[in-house]
């Protein structure tokens, strides 16, 4: 490859992209010059401006035309474009949550937290758009790596360690498993990117290679289902959520779980949803989509289940995630026309309300070091203003009407039964599962304004967290009561049609 | 904004007046309270007028747009008001302002967040009966399970956080189903509503309403509630703080009744004739199964519960009938133990404040110490049992005499349990006023003021509607028949 080809590429579509990339890149450099005394956590003020930066480059492109630079392995499309918000806005509030967490006698190594979540970052958005397997496996580690070393960062902390080490190990298994299937797909196709391997695959289910295409999809998904924590891959979520630094935990549930659908989208859409399905009249996609409906069922009934016998605040919310993260492959088995969309819109009601728990358990879980749900004991008197707060993420995560949860799982729900046969049976299974979530929100809010505390002291706010709280609580309140104002700007920048279109071709 | 809206969010100037008063000055904040309850009250005395001088009183705005293109789904902002969700609103802000005056004695601890709370039930069940939208009808129903769980579990008695869980989760299941009724219903039509939807939903698939009609009626049946929906609502009415039984079994629990009026037969018309022998028996079941259970409780509250359940059988009755008696009945007997649960709670407040007690063994010959009390426990009784000249009455009256045209032998059995009600109705009425009791202490407190004028509120509303039910016909007779146009009849 000569420079003038290197040159013909529309580079400057990868602004937001190198945007990361330079901050990163400065703040490794800064923290390997700069002398000891410098407050690393400055480092934070930048990454969030870089992140800003990248936020307004990627507006500009907004109703751009798609197109593919670097061979056809990296496209520009409504459906990245729209999910790159959704990864650079969770990752904002994640610095800001960050920049006041403190832990006794772990002041070190502040700076690498910094670009190790930029770099993650950059990782989610490359696999938001990649157009080819290699790409996407890069943006896949590349994501995946420094997630492993921020959920260790503590390195005297042995639970950090453990939670680091089961989250390397686990993690490294499922690539291997993804990593399979990716290569049953070449196999098959002679081909990494996507476009010709939808080619290439179209007649498979004519030919006796069906089952192959079978064990390509089936594995896949199974690598996959690793990085967004449904079943079978769930067990390591409550274990490396309890023992990273709640930061960590907050990256983990949000930017990679978004990261992960959105992997899963693009290569199940693009590569199966185009080709014959096993039985007449339908997609190859539609033929195996009940597994996954299979699994999501089994997702959300596990999740919170066994969430309602959890009392360690971080393990709870670990469950309570892998239960979301079932109620958003929902929209995927659904097949709707609506389906991008609702997972789009509760991509960002759950990053809202997640973030906005964290928050509040950042601050309870420093103040009085513990995570076990009685820190919540009492906190209406203590602090009703948290407790207020508090009310608000919960009643969204159970999905109560008046919250951006409800409008999501609404979005959800029409989707799904707008479809011809309507799936009744998920929809119902996701209803039910929800009901039992209430029993564990709800606990906390038996918790927060029945009991009495056991501490009496006040409870300061440091601004940062104050500023993701305002921000999760509007965002929450806003998506709830007036929805449109996020929905109608979406339908106006982003077509439906462009977009489904743009992921079957 | 017109004065429906105003009246629906009405409860919010309350809830704000109330956070800004000092936390610690109890009076304040009772004060604050019940004025904030009685500013809904006069604006649905308002939307009454302008109801009556035939003013336009329904809005529309568009809320939300899901989807786009071939796909789209507007969900409008709509509210609208017919007869009979006019006499629910009346009810619910003439209960809910009786409650939170009594609530000022009757309440121990923290006024300032029982009102706030109080008040926000009473927007949900507001916004319920005001809308006139499948979506926002969800929403102001889900909008009483928080406060309602709250109130519960704080203000209430011995095992109040079980009921309170009890609530959830029954409550949450019912509104599941009712959800994905809803869900589907706008799903296939396109539109949310309840209007367009009463000419659009006969013309689907017969399974498909078939389906959605057995989802709504669990959907209220457990707000009803249905046998063997009713475990919950049986800890509530005993475990919860009276002043808030007093709107939970006085309008909470009428949004069962109205669900299946304004859905059932307004949607299924078709599937509730040809239901009505199965809803007919269901009703008769609660009338006989609460009437039997109520006969051997000891306990006062479990058995107002259970008189509950066995009236809300008469709602069921007058609802399978499909005629135009029936229905009535329904009505009439949805208002009617609306204004004498709340009487009745009003009183078990009072006595439980008195003498600490509700078990009947405990409370014998209270005529002789608290004549005026005793007198009006009575009256409810009677008024309960169904006696002329007495809300009841009319109601059961009109149920049994629809059934009575449709279903004749169901009818005859279910009369067994009118006369069920006199006898465990007197049964615990008699013994507390004239059985053999205690001797109470002497400073009994009789009656006082703010608790006389709201029995006699409620005591003259009973007898008012006994008396001349032409105050509640009139207002029914054009939702009536927009109803019974759907059931051909």
């Amino acid at each position: 490859m000569d420079l003038d080809t290197l040159l013909q590429f529309e580079w400057s579509l990868m602004a937001p992209e190198f945007t990361i990339l330079i901050v990163a890149t400065v703040l490794s450099l800064l923290d390997l010059f700069l002398r000891k005394e410098v407050n690393r956590n400055h480092f934070a003020w930048l990454a969030m401006g870089g992140i800003a930066l990248s936020f307004v480059f990627l507006l500009s492109q907004l109703g751009h035309e798609s197109s593919m630079i670097l061979f056809d392995t990296y496209r520009f499309d409504p459906f990245s474009i729209s999910f790159k918000f959704v990864l650079l806005a969770g990752t904002f509030l994640v610095l800001l949550l960050s920049h006041s967490y403190k832990e006794a006698g772990e002041g070190g190594y502040r700076g690498e937290f910094y670009y190790l979540i930029l770099i993650a970052l950059l990782g989610g958005m490359m696999m938001a758009s990649s157009a080819d397997l290699i790409t996407l496996f890069v943006g896949l580690e590349m994501l995946a790596i420094p997630s492993y070393i921020l959920a260790g960062i503590q390195k005297r902390s042995t639970r950090s360690n453990e939670s680091a080490m089961k989250y390397i190990i686990n993690g490294g298994i499922s690539t291997a498993i993804t990593l399979f299937g990716f290569s049953y797909i070449y196999g098959l196709t002679g081909s990494t990117q996507l476009n010709v391997i939808a080619q290439n695959l179209s007649n498979i289910t004519q030919s006796s290679a069906e089952g192959l295409a079978i064990m390509a999809f089936l594995i896949t998904f199974v690598g996959l289902a690793f990085k967004i924590s449904t079943v079978p891959f769930y067990m390591w979520t409550p274990d490396v959520y309890e023992g990273s630094p709640t930061p960590v935990t907050a990256f983990l549930s949000v930017v990679s779980k978004a990261a992960g659908f959105i992997i899963i989208l693009r290569v199940f859409m693009s590569i199966f949803g185009g080709i014959a399905g096993i039985r007449l009249n339908e997609t190859f996609l539609e033929s195996m989509i009940i597994f996954i409906g299979v699994l999501a069922s089994l997702t959300m009934i596990i999740g919170n289940t066994i969430a309602l016998r959890q009392r360690n605040m971080k393990r709870l919310l670990a469950y309570s995630s892998i239960a979301h993260a079932g109620y958003l492959l929902v929209p995927f088995v659904a097949l709707s026309p609506m389906a991008f969309e609702s997972m789009w819109f509760y991509m960002i009601a759950y990053m809202f309300m997640t973030l906005g728990a964290f928050a509040v358990l950042q601050v309870l879980i420093r103040q009085s070091e513990s995570e076990d749900l009685s820190i919540f004991s009492g906190l209406f008197h203590r602090s009703p203003g948290l407790a207020i707060l508090m009310t608000i993420f919960l009643l969204s995560l159970a999905g109560i009407p008046g919250t951006a949860g409800f409008i999501g799982k609404l979005n959800i729900f029409l989707g799904a039964l707008f479809t011809e046969p309507g799936n009744f049976t998920l929809v119902a299974i996701m209803l039910i599962a929800t009901v039992i979530s209430y029993i564990y929100y709800f606990g906390i809010f038996i918790q927060m304004f029945f009991r009495h505390a056991e501490f009496q002291t006040r409870i300061r706010l440091p601004k940062s967290i104050s500023a993701v709280l305002v921000i999760c609580a509007a965002g929450t309140i806003i998506l709830g009561v007036l929805p449109g104002t996020l929905l109608d700007f979406y339908h106006q920048h982003i077509d439906f049609n462009e977009l489904t279109g743009s992921l079957w071709k | 904004m017109s004065w429906l809206s105003l009246l629906v969010f009405s409860p919010l100037i309350g809830i704000l007046l109330l956070t800004i008063t000092p936390k610690h000055n109890a009076n304040m904040a009772k004060l604050v309270g019940v004025i904030g309850a009685v500013i809904p009250f006069l604006l649905s005395l308002i939307v009454f007028q302008t109801f009556h001088a035939g003013n336009e009183l329904s809005e529309k705005l568009t809320w939300m747009t899901l989807g786009q293109d071939a796909f789209q789904f507007t969900i409008n902002y709509e509210l609208g008001v017919n007869g009979f969700s006019l006499i629910l609103l009346l009810l619910t802000t003439l209960i809910s302002l009786l409650s939170m005056v009594i609530a000022r004695t009757q309440v121990k601890t923290s006024w300032r967040s029982y009102y706030i709370l109080c008040l926000l039930l009473e927007l949900g069940i507001l916004g319920v009966f005001a809308a006139e939208n499948l979506i926002l009808f969800f929403i102001f129903f889900e909008l009483t399970l928080l406060p309602m769980f709250l109130l519960i579990g704080k203000w209430g008695g011995l095992e109040r956080e079980k009921a309170a869980y009890s609530y959830l989760i029954y409550n949450g299941l019912g509104s599941a189903a009712l959800l994905i009724v809803f869900v589907a219903l706008i799903a296939k039509t396109g539109t949310s509503n309840m209007t367009e939807l009463m000419t659009i939903v006969p013309q689907l698939d017969d399974g498909f309403r078939m389906g959605a009609f057995i989802g709504l009626l669990l959907a209220f049946g457990v707000k009803l509630p249905i046998i063997p929906l009713h475990t919950w609502m049986v800890r509530v009415h005993v475990y919860a703080p009276t002043a808030l039984v007093m709107i939970h079994a006085g309008v909470l629990l009428k949004i069962g009744a109205y669900g299946l009026i304004r859905f059932g037969l307004g949607f299924f018309p078709a599937e509730f004739e040809n239901m009505a022998p199965l809803i007919a028996i269901l009703g008769i079941v609660n009338l006989l199964y609460g009437a039997f259970i109520a006969l051997v409780q000891q306990e006062l509250r479990r058995i107002l519960a259970y008189s509950s359940v066995s009236h809300m059988g008469i709602v069921l009755i007058g609802i399978a009938a499909v005629n135009e008696a029936g229905v009535q009945g329904a009505i009439f007997q949805t208002v009617s133990h609306g204004l004498i649960a709340a009487l009745f709670f009003l009183l078990v407040g009072v006595l439980i404040e008195r003498t600490g007690t509700t078990e009947l063994k405990k409370l014998g010959g209270l005529a002789k110490v608290m004549p005026v009390t005793a007198g009006v426990l009575l009256t409810a009784a009677l008024a309960s049992l169904g006696l002329p000249g007495m809300s009841g009455f009319v109601s059961e009256f009109m149920a049994f005499l629809g059934l009575f045209e449709t279903l004749p032998i169901l009818a005859a059995i279910g009369t067994l349990g009118l006369i069920l009600t006199a006898v465990y109705m007197l049964r615990a009425v008699l013994n507390i006023t004239f059985g053999e009791g205690p001797t109470y202490p002497e400073n009994l407190r009789p009656l006082s003021g703010t608790e006389g004028w709201p029995v006699f509120i409620l005591l003259g509303m009973i007898v008012l509607i006994g008396v001349y039910p032409t105050v509640l016909t009139d207002m029914l007779s054009t939702t009536l028949e927009t109803i019974l146009i759907g059931m051909g009849g």
